[in-house]
């Protein structure tokens, strides 16, 4: 038979006990929208980190003072802190394959300007800070290396505070005091969100470091260094060449662990995003839980149609046709049902799954690839679930079906 | 072509139930020849319905032979049974055995589906032409429910001729009708087979069996005699004769 007269033959059954057909594909709508959902919400965490991860520079290396792992317990990676501006120094002046270094002293200070005040995170680096994090000025300059040099107190500021204080004034020129220091404006930074653990990377003050180190915080020891390589494919090597400068420099002898961590931007990535997974994969194995349900739903069904249409199939077996012909129909049944369901479902999946995004804020994807995916998943649902019923049908004698009252 | 349609040469049917053997048919030979309109009688218990399931390749023989339309039947496995009873055979049964919620057209076109010889058919205008001949030519699409009892099975009965089978098989076509109404469809399977169709119907009533043209009658599985009938009825005038007693 063809194909277009068996899909005729599905749909017509299943317009013939409409409720029925409603109510046996609300499982497999319910768990399919359920999966959808949450792997919208996954995928949408994911692409999220990813953009944050990539927002945070190019090709970017981190140092931080301190081993991961100290003698086989972990001490977290602030333990020590001992890296010092002589460090970031010396990177820079000797590593071949380091593109630009800069140190971060990091402080938190009270900022007053124009009658307002707001507490935000200062933090005091050089100028190639600006290419390691692809940072560019909205309005103004970045600060040169002429006011590092100099330890001029000048200010980069950050889109939320710049939008804090001064509104939508430009505030290039402006004196702010940071502490007991007044420090004048050179420039306002491109927004770039919030960060991967929702904070909001806008809310901050760029100062050279040289300032920070004597006027704000004056301890020589930063809490960071930040470099970059001058292509992805240079990370490792600048990674390593990096280590056995410090390890140098801090005189860590041979077979001692590091006492200090050197992370590159994609671990930083990689384990946002493995967690990201996991939580996405259980999810949607939950999610798929339903579905196996709705595919139950689907065999139970198909079983009372079966007994229900003994008759009609004795009729066809009768007038010529094979038991494959009667497995294919009631399979082909059990399969449209299946792909509405999952079609159903795949709208009830977006729908909601917008809805969820408009309520929480939370991004959610869904890619034309998980749709396909999940209406062919209802369709292989069909087929597993239908296929009892149908080779029950398709062995049915005809001269006892016939008979069937 | 031959002009033997059923030949079967000593077939038995024994159904075996636990320890219990039953011996439906104890060696049937019968022969049918083209143009017939043979009548298998018999009491519940005597194997006709076992017959009619046998010719009607609906079951196999536990032994012996049976060919049907020239071709060697008995031995041949479920899917070329199938294709032989879509090619070769009509069923008319007792309850109709329409598909509900279908309408009459697509209940007629319906034995053409199932057909795998390839052969390239106007399907609709086939079933229509079938339709037209039992006179329901207007009645096309048409539920079974909004039929009569007597159009219903004229639908089955064009259902049966749309194929052109070399047999047509009745099983108590008349079982589910009024006895005006069973007259009508004898009248109807009378003017098939003027049109040369082999019918076999299997009945237990004598009246019916009155219109046919040779009566088989069946005891303890076994032909207890095949005589041609005598004085054969015919039912377009039986039916005028009932017009001019009920005026």
């Amino acid at each position: 038979m063809k194909v277009r007269i068996l899909i005729g033959l599905a749909l017509e059954s299943i317009l013939k006990n409409k409720m029925r057909a409603m109510l046996t594909m609300l499982g497999i709508v319910i768990g399919v929208a359920a999966v959808i959902v949450m792997v919208a919400v996954g995928y949408g965490a994911r692409s999220r980190i990813h953009e944050q991860i990539n927002s945070l520079g190019t090709n970017m290396i981190v140092i931080t003072p301190g081993a991961s792992v100290a003698g086989g317990v972990s001490q977290g990676a602030q333990a020590f802190a001992n890296l010092t501006i002589a460090d970031a120094d010396k990177i820079r002046n000797e590593a071949q394959v380091v593109a630009a270094v800069s140190p971060v002293v990091i402080s938190r200070a009270q900022i007053i300007a124009q009658g307002s005040n707001w507490r935000t995170m200062i933090n005091g680096v050089d100028t190639a800070y600006q290419t390691i994090r692809d940072w560019q000025t909205e309005k103004g300059d970045f600060f040169s290396a002429d006011d590092v040099r100099a330890v001029r107190a000048v200010a980069v500021l950050g889109h939320t505070v710049a939008q804090n204080i001064f509104g939508a004034d430009d505030p290039t020129g402006e004196e702010i005091q940071i502490g007991a220091t007044r420090f004048k404006v050179t420039g306002v930074l491109v927004p770039k969100g919030q960060t991967a653990s929702g904070n909001d990377s806008d809310d901050i003050i760029l100062v050279p470091y040289t300032t920070a180190s004597t006027r704000l915080s004056g301890r020589p020891r930063i809490p960071q260094i930040l470099a970059s390589a001058p292509s992805g494919a240079d990370i490792a090597a600048a990674q390593e060449e990096i280590r056995t400068l410090l390890r140098e420099s801090h005189h860590v002898a041979q077979g001692d662990e590091d006492d200090f961590t050197v992370r590159n931007q994609t671990e930083l990535a990689a384990t946002a995003e493995s967690s990201t997974q996991v939580m996405t994969l259980l999810m949607a194995a939950i999610a798929s839980i339903s579905l196996l349900v709705g595919g139950i739903g689907i065999m139970n069904i198909m079983l009372v149609s079966v007994t229900e249409r003994t008759r009609e199939i004795g009729i066809r077996l009768a007038i010529g046709a094979r038991g494959s012909d009667v497995l294919t129909q009631f399979l082909v049944e059990s399969i449209v049902m299946g792909i509405i369901g999952g079609i159903a479902g795949l709208a009830l999946g977006i729908a909601s799954a917008e809805v969820l995004a408009s309520f929480t804020g939370w991004e959610t994807q869904i890619s034309p690839l998980v749709m396909l995916v999940a209406v062919g998943f209802s369709g292989a649902v069909g087929v597993f679930f239908g296929y009892y019923p149908a080779k029950k049908a398709a062995a049915l004698n005809p001269i006892e079906a016939l008979r069937y009252e | 072509m031959s002009d033997i349609v059923i030949e079967t040469d000593k077939i038995t049917k024994t159904y075996v139930s636990g320890t219990n053997e039953v011996k439906a048919l104890r060696a049937v030979d019968l022969v049918v020849t083209r143009g017939e309109l043979v009548a298998i009688m018999g009491a519940s218990g005597s194997g006709k319905s076992t017959l009619m399931n046998l010719l009607g390749c609906l079951d196999t023989p536990t032994s012996g032979s049976y060919k049907l339309d020239g071709v060697r039947v008995d031995g041949l496995g479920r899917n070329e049974l199938a294709a032989i009873r879509n090619q070769k055979l009509g069923f008319v049964f007792q309850g109709f055995n329409l598909l509900a919620r279908t309408s009459a057209i697509k209940n007629v076109e319906l034995p053409m589906l199932y057909d795998r010889s390839g052969r390239k058919r106007d399907t609709r205008a086939l079933s229509v032409a079938a339709l037209q001949r039992v006179g329901l030519g207007d009645r096309l699409d048409h539920l079974p429910n909004e039929l009569s009892g007597g159009q219903q099975q004229r639908v089955a009965i064009a259902r049966a001729l749309v194929t052109e089978p070399a047999l047509v098989l009745a099983d108590e076509p008349t079982g589910n009708l009024d006895s005006r109404t069973s007259i009508e469809v004898m009248a109807l399977f009378q003017a098939l087979n003027e049109q040369g169709i082999t019918i076999v119907v299997v009945t237990h009533e004598q009246d019916i069996a009155a219109y046919a043209t040779r009566i088989v009658l069946m005891r303890d599985g076994q032909v207890l005699s095949d005589k041609p009938v005598a004085n054969r009825r015919n039912a377009v005038s039986d039916l005028a004769e009932r017009d001019r007693t009920a005026a």
